[in-house]
């Protein structure tokens, strides 16, 4: 009906322009506790003045309701959808844009889109394809998840793809993601979470390396081989001693998140997308009669 | 380390000399906000700025802002961009209009370090994503200009206690950058033999 899809475009719209506030101003809880374990960690004493820092500002945000950071990001979402939500994925896209432009206008937020080749801004951090949204389908369900993920320029322009060979190997893998972590160096705000896509196709890894990010932090992947790995990269990446902002210590990353498909007998990518230590990310689920619950830490 | 306070615009170069690199530093006074475009326009495009550089404390920054009237912005939410985009325009900052500290986050490569060594000056690391903190150190948006770039204008601040700074890159050639890269190299050495 008609008057339901309408009043569910409305209830996106709101999810859609509180997720982007909310997610810019209150993180969640397990990057919460994740900073704060990596300031009992660290021994150097730069690490801990930029840690220090780091859990400060996490205080002044709340206290001040201001943002945790003052890039608003391009905003992404993510949208899982149920095969009987009574709203089309192309109304909800529609819905989710006015949203974040109400945000942007209402706030207001600092504007970051612009156009490719013009560097024009378009305005309120929409524009031609943007927001970025991700789909998902869910069968035998009528619900709706948003997660938004404003992701910040800092750590988007660390993001790395090679087309290893087969013969490379798991090794080739690794090495990659170590060089990688390592070249960047301060410049996507470590510590922060590294995101790994493997396997699919070039387009796809990369996909899944950004799906990693949005997971909440030190969660697992469900096969324990990718799990193994990134238990061990983990490791490897706290061993190089790039430290806090590239300062040098001992805490360079707060998690590694892989996430993989299959691929071709041929190939073996590997992509990396970084996500800086405010690793912002908020959800919402919108019910088939429009009722919207929020939720800070999925 | 040693931990010190600092005015600016600075007269004395000795202000900037003292400093050496994983020193913490807080700095009082004005400073300037400066992005990509900003410097595009003065470098590229040969357009003078207009507002005085010399002995100049420079922050990478485009800030969140509202408008109050012509030319007046009120603060919403101030950090800091990440500095390597801008390396190339060192040179030019020192040596032309005598800026003395170039202020962002996650570093400048190694060829700043030789510049900086030349005229006399410093990178100063502050801790990126630390915008709420930051905002409450900045007193007020004393002047704009090339409001048509915005956010990537010319910004006069007035700040109070800002920081902790880390010294980065110091006027004496040493960089906390190279020397974290040069050790972990070594160490992708080791990882990659156990591998």
């Amino acid at each position: 009906m008609i008057t339901i899809a309408t009043d569910l475009s409305v209830s996106v719209e709101d999810a859609a322009a509180y997720l982007y506030v909310w997610a810019l101003k209150d993180i969640p809880q397990d990057l919460r506790d994740a900073l704060a374990g990596a300031a009992e960690k660290e021994t150097s004493v730069t690490g801990q003045r930029v840690l220090q820092t780091i859990l400060r500002n996490v205080n002044v945000a709340e206290d001040e309701r201001n943002l945790v950071c003052q890039d608003t990001g391009i905003p992404v979402y993510y949208c899982r959808v149920g095969e009987g939500f009574p709203l089309h994925p192309a109304r909800i896209y529609e819905a989710l844009k006015a949203g974040t432009e109400r945000a942007t206008v209402e706030h207001p937020l600092r504007s970051n889109t612009v156009h490719t080749l013009t560097r024009e801004n378009t305005g309120p951090n929409v524009g031609f394809r943007v927001p970025i949204v991700h789909w998902d389908f869910v069968p035998d369900w009528d619900g709706l998840d948003v997660k938004c993920v404003p992701k910040g320029s800092g750590s988007e322009n660390m993001s790395f793809l090679k087309m290893c060979v087969p013969a490379d190997g798991v090794t080739g893998i690794k090495k990659f993601v170590l060089e990688s972590i390592v070249g960047a160096g301060g410049k996507p705000c470590p510590p922060g979470i590294v995101g790994v896509g493997i396997g699919g196709s070039a387009d796809y890894a990369m996909h899944l390396a950004k799906e990693a990010i949005a997971r909440p932090v030190a969660t697992r992947n469900p096969d324990p081989l990718v799990a193994q790995l990134e238990d061990e990269l983990y490791e490897l990446l706290n061993e190089t001693g790039v430290g806090p902002m590239g300062l040098g210590g001992d805490v360079t990353v707060l998690s590694v998140h892989v996430e993989h498909a299959d691929t071709h007998m041929t190939l073996n990518p590997v992509a990396v997308n970084y996500q800086c230590w405010a690793a912002r990310r908020a959800s919402a689920h919108v019910a088939a009669d429009g009722t919207v619950e929020y939720e800070r830490d999925a | 380390m040693a931990t010190h306070e600092v005015t600016f615009p600075i007269t004395d170069p000795a202000e900037i000399v003292k400093l050496r690199a994983g020193d913490e530093v807080v700095v009082q006074g004005h400073i300037i906000g400066i992005r990509d475009r900003t410097q595009i326009r003065i470098f590229d495009q040969g357009i003078e700025p207009p507002m005085d550089l010399s002995g100049a404390f420079l922050l990478h920054t485009a800030p969140g802002v509202r408008k109050l009237g012509p030319g007046r912005y009120e603060k919403i939410c101030i950090g800091t961009t990440t500095s390597a985009r801008m390396v190339r325009f060192t040179e030019g900052l020192g040596s032309k209009y005598g800026v003395r500290a170039i202020c962002g986050k996650g570093g400048f490569p190694d060829e700043a370090i030789e510049p900086m060594r030349r005229l006399g000056m410093v990178y100063f690391a502050i801790v990126g994503g630390a915008a709420a903190l930051e905002t409450t150190q900045i007193e007020e948006i004393e002047e704009v200009a090339w409001e048509e770039l915005m956010p990537e204008c010319l910004w006069k601040f007035r700040v109070k206690d800002f920081g902790p700074l880390t010294v980065g890159i110091d006027a004496h050639g040493s960089s906390l950058y190279h020397d974290v890269q040069e050790r972990a190299r070594k160490k992708l050495e080791d990882i990659y033999a156990r591998l």
